[in-house]
């Protein structure tokens, strides 16, 4: 087994990735369930510390390096990868697959990078994989928001390099260490890891694309970014005390838009910003055990958002129909994918004896030993609502509430294998802590099983259940449209510019088309000079170009006689 | 004897290849002549690199009259790394040029062709290795004047007008560094470079060797393209036959910046250029203006040629950016992303000649769904793109690393955010290429399309390799502009 300590672990997918698209059928299923398998089984063969290592420049990289931290995301994505490409085989484009491999692969390159240079690298690569994941649903809307996605993680990339090379610039140093954010170089990469956790104020390009991938492409999108985004945080800037206040806002900010939103995957979606919000506050308080409440919370948070999502998937791909208020009676022929729902729905809510229970309980737990008693407050409270909107929301609205009418089946064999293995892994956690405790990245002394906390959360879920019974005529999902920060940019930029020409032709209210002709939009101005027929770009008669050189002459002329 | 004349041999083949071409009346055996007398030259430019690399700086005395009186031929690390830009260049075109050139020109014009080629050829590495100011201004006039041709023989007559162009233009750069030359050889008595560098400082205070400055900044400006004198650039890349465009793209601005670099601190000194007439910030204004004007104007190009054009101008911004910075860092990150430059441009313009060979058009209009016919070529333009925007692994990003940390350690948090910022209007305009060529429906001319011959396409790989493999192990080329960098400030120093 030395051979196979010596692959990058991030090298196998990206080789499947190129050469799914040669194969035929069987041989495409078995690499992509084959190799993250394989990849599980090389992320524990590598050793710790540095096991690569190359010069780059006058910099020494660390391409491959592993310890506690690394293993266990390494671990949960590979597991992921294994997992959603069963949930993907019998649906998913070749293209998708290659996409997702690639994803996954960025995602695990990340966590075993040592280096800065290395983690850009995979940064981008993970940026554009899952692009092409959103894109591979080939719909216009798809195209659209995937275009979005891209744009924002390429700000989100450049914020990164800057900072990067600003960091190396101070310090001679690529390797990644934990940093504080004291710098502008430390701010900008800051900034760049946030952009990926779906951090305010961009937040929202994460319920504008995903739920616009297919339905098996939202579950591998749900995994990979976010959570790789939590690792460096993890590893880069752990303590950063800006990171509780954000954490904290991302939590509410989720569980308010899952509220009010009608559409089952954007729901999910809403609810990755929240669950991804407790684990940056865990970050920010920084003590052993919130950071190993942030790790052990996205180990969990992967597998029952999947989870989630693969059962919300199943419902779309059986009914082809993504609005609550569409939906509704669908135990009655879906009865395992209800299961599994409810499984999720349980874990996500940290209902006792499911994944969620031991790992987001130690976020509190830590804040209180810490005895920030607000912060310990509100992650209570957000726990409440938490189990209002997924826990609740979600399974009674599509499953139950009133009868659609409509009798899907099951989904097939794979999806309901994909669906039942991750149901068995919520559990299993739930019941047996340790296993995952005894790979955390500091040793753990929490219990999570005594009688007070058992208590304590079953009072919390069961009243906050109850509200949401009493609660029901007012929670009826509508036909809505939720706006968000990204109507900033999508309506209020192209609204305002509008609004000011409107102003300023009253003005000028007999040169009002005159005026939007010139100013009209920015783009339109770019064009105006830019555009074939602009000044800048058009073909210049050679007198004015050699009037320019006379000018610049006479610029240099001048300059230099006085 | 025969290593001791390299730096000579390197002017001399291509200039008495350039007749043969012309009676060999055969275009093939031109061709053939061509193709030899370019090989040699590439293989007489690595033997010149290695040698400066052992024994350092080269001097040539040209029939033995020793300088400052005759003429010195002078090659650093500086120079050899140019000659190497130019001779790779000339290398790699000429395989590609027999299928394209039998495409894009009458048949009786092609003797001709491959003389002016060479003429181009031997005035380009000529103004490099010369060590004598006026005998710059021969080598100049060699290329242009040979260059102004190549680009009338593009195969619409449009290329007339923009041979027209780049001839008054180039006539008045020339004309500037003549005056120039003039006013230094008023001044001191002298055209020796280094000696003028000597003598310069003790005039250096007359607002005649102000002009002289003024004059020379601005005529190399013209040759190299900076902007606002970029404008005879665009026609004449788009409207010249394509193995031209990729020739003259990749290594005429490039050489111009070299002479300007000489200029600044060989002749005029660092001292004089930078502290006492300024000339960084003046630069450092046009460059950033023009890398952002021609990004955003090649944005909006429907012409693949034209577009890439407009990139040069940008990427020259980022070159001569890089010069303005007057420091080591700076003038040797300039000279890194020169070098990378031109075997992108080098790369994308031969995979555009490929598509121009099969399409007969380079509008983006023609180009739908052109990668399901012509994959490799694509491929190769696409992998060309990810270096141009500065994807990491690929010569560009080596490009940027160097352009962006030399901007940090001399204080400019700005340039780094507009230079890493203008790479993501790179990603647009490269993206509209790949968008229409990748997932656009095919046109109903399409199914006729060939992949391009293997002879075209194994030199435009070849320059994608170098690209990749520059980005992959970059020691080597760094390693040739730190010492050329050292040597130019070193001097400038002294």
């Amino acid at each position: 087994m030395t051979g196979i300590s010596a692959i990058p672990p991030a090298l196998p997918l990206f080789l499947g990735a190129l050469l799914l698209p040669l194969l035929g059928q069987n041989m495409r299923a078995i690499l992509s369930l084959g190799l993250p398998l394989l990849v599980l089984v090389i992320i524990w063969q590598v050793p710790e510390g540095a096991s690569l290592r190359l010069t780059f420049l006058e910099y020494e990289l660390v391409p491959v390096a592993s310890d506690r931290l690394s293993r266990l995301f390494g671990t949960v994505f590979a597991i992921m990868a294994f997992a959603g490409s069963l949930f993907a085989l019998n649906q998913a484009r070749i293209v998708e697959l290659v996409a997702a491999l690639a994803n996954a692969g960025s995602a695990i390159g990340i966590v075993f990078a040592g280096d800065l240079l290395t983690l850009v690298v995979f940064w981008e690569l993970l940026a554009l994989s899952s692009t092409l994941v959103v894109w591979s649903a080939i719909t216009d809307r798809s195209r659209h928001a995937g275009m979005r996605y891209l744009v924002v993680h390429l700000l989100g990339g450049v914020m990164l390099m800057i900072g990067v090379i600003g960091h190396v610039s101070d310090t001679g140093s690529l390797l990644f260490t934990a940093m504080a954010p004291d710098s502008p170089a430390h701010w900008l990469i800051l900034g760049g890891f946030l952009i990926n956790a779906g951090a305010p104020p961009l937040s929202a390009w994460l319920p504008d694309a995903y739920p616009e991938a297919s339905p098996s492409g939202m579950v591998f999108l749900s995994a990979f970014t976010t959570k790789a985004a939590v690792y460096v945080l993890l590893r880069g800037f752990p303590g950063a005390d800006v990171l509780v206040f954000i954490g904290l806002y991302m939590v509410f900010y989720g569980i308010i838009y899952a509220l009010l939103e009608n559409d089952m995957r954007r729901i999910l979606a809403y609810s990755i910003v929240n669950q991804v919000g407790f684990m940056v506050c865990g970050i920010g308080i920084g003590t052993e055990m919130s950071m190993n409440g942030s790790a052990a919370h996205a180990f969990t948070h992967i597998i029952y958002k999947a989870l989630l999502l693969m059962s919300a998937g199943s419902v779309l791909y059986m009914t082809g129909k993504r609005k609550c208020t569409d939906l509704g009676g669908l135990f009655q022929s879906m009865p395992l994918t209800t299961v599994c729902g409810i499984v999720g729905a349980l874990s996500i809510s940290s209902f006792p004896l499911t994944s969620g229970f031991i790992s987001k309980s130690m976020i509190s737990q830590a804040a209180a030993d810490q005895h920030l008693a607000i912060i310990w407050f509100l992650l209570t409270a957000a726990s409440a609502g938490v189990f209002l909107h997924a826990g609740i929301k979600f399974p009674w609205f599509v499953f139950f509430q009133k009868d659609s009418g409509l009798r899907p089946p099951d989904p097939p064999l794979n999806m309901r294998l994909a669906m039942i293995l991750f149901a068995f892994l919520c559990i299993a956690l739930g019941i047996w802590p340790h296993l995952l405790y005894a790979i955390l990245p500091y040793p753990v002394e929490y219990v999570p099983y005594t009688r007070i906390h058992v208590v304590e959360m079953l009072q919390l879920l069961l009243f906050s259940g109850l509200a949401f019974f009493i609660m029901l005529p007012y929670l009826k999902r509508t036909l809505t449209i939720t706006l968000d920060w990204d109507w900033f940019y999508r309506r209020l930029g192209p609204r305002a510019i509008n609004r000011v020409t409107q102003v300023l032709s009253r003005w000028h209210a007999h040169r009002r088309i005159d005026f939007l002709r010139h100013v009209g939009t920015l783009f339109g101005t770019l064009f105006l000079y830019h555009g074939p027929r602009g000044i800048l770009a058009r073909t210049w008669a050679t007198g004015s170009m050699v009037l320019w050189v006379v000018i610049l002459l006479g610029i240099y002329l001048v300059a230099y006689y006085y | 004897m025969l290593i001791s004349d390299l730096p000579v041999l390197q002017v001399v083949i291509p200039l008495a290849a350039a007749p043969v071409c012309l009676l060999l009346r055969n275009p093939r055996h031109a061709w053939a002549c061509a193709l030899i007398a370019s090989w040699l030259v590439l293989a007489i430019a690595l033997m010149l690199v290695q040698r400066v690399h052992a024994v350092g700086t080269l001097s040539y005395a040209i029939g033995a009259w020793v300088a400052p009186w005759g003429i010195e031929y002078r090659i650093d690390m500086a120079g050899a790394l140019m000659v190497l830009v130019v001779a790779i260049i000339g290398a790699l075109v000429m395989p590609f040029a027999r299928r394209s050139i039998e495409h894009e020109i009458l048949e009786k014009c092609t003797g001709l062709f491959y003389t002016c080629y060479l003429l181009c050829l031997c005035g380009l590495l000529g103004m490099v290795v010369t060590g004598d100011a006026f005998n710059l201004f021969v080598f100049l006039e060699i290329s242009s004047l040979s260059s102004y041709v190549l680009i009338s023989l593009g195969s619409r007559r449009r290329a007339l007008t923009a041979a027209y162009q780049y001839l008054i233009m180039g006539t008045i750069g020339a004309t500037f560094i003549l005056i120039g030359v003039g006013l230094l050889y008023m001044m001191t008595g002298t055209l020796n470079m280094v000696d003028l560098s000597q003598r310069l400082p003790e005039v250096a205070n007359t607002r005649t060797i102000m002009a002289a400055f003024a004059f020379v900044t601005v005529g190399v400006s013209i040759k190299l393209a900076l902007f606002p004198l970029h404008q005879w650039l665009p026609n004449a890349y788009t409207d010249a036959p394509s193995v031209v465009s990729a020739f003259i793209a990749a290594t005429a601005t490039k050489v111009g910046v070299y002479v300007l670099l000489r200029f600044f601190f060989t002749v005029f000194g660092m001292q004089f250029s930078f502290d006492a007439m300024h000339v960084g910030e003046i630069l450092m204004l046009l460059a950033v203006a023009g890398i952002l004007i021609a990004s955003l104007v090649a944005v909006f190009q429907d012409n693949v040629k034209r577009m890439l054009a407009y990139s040069s101008v940008a990427q020259i911004g980022y070159i001569i950016l890089g010069i303005s910075m007057a420091s080591a860092a700076g003038v040797s990150a300039g000279m890194i992303h020169l070098f990378n430059h031109a075997m992108i441009k080098g790369a994308l313009f031969l995979a555009i000649g490929c598509i121009f060979l099969r399409l007969g058009s380079a509008e983006l209009r023609d180009m739908h769904g052109l990668a399901r016919h012509m994959p490799w070529t694509m491929a190769a333009f696409v992998a060309g793109g990810l270096s141009l925007i500065g994807i990491p692994l690929t010569s560009g990003f080596i490009s940027k690393w160097y352009l962006a940390s030399a901007a940090l350690s001399g204080g400019y948090w700005p340039l780094v955010v507009l230079i890493l910022a203008s790479s993501l209007i790179g990603l647009i305009y490269m993206w509209r290429v790949v968008e229409v060529a990748y997932f656009h429906v095919p046109g109903t001319m399409m199914h006729k399309v060939r992949e391009a011959p293997a002879v075209m396409l194994i030199p435009t790989w070849l320059l994608i390799g170098i690209n990749l493999y520059v980005g992959m192990d970059a020691s080597l080329i760094t390693d040739i502009t730190r010492q050329g960098a050292e040597i130019l400030i070193g001097e400038a120093l002294q």
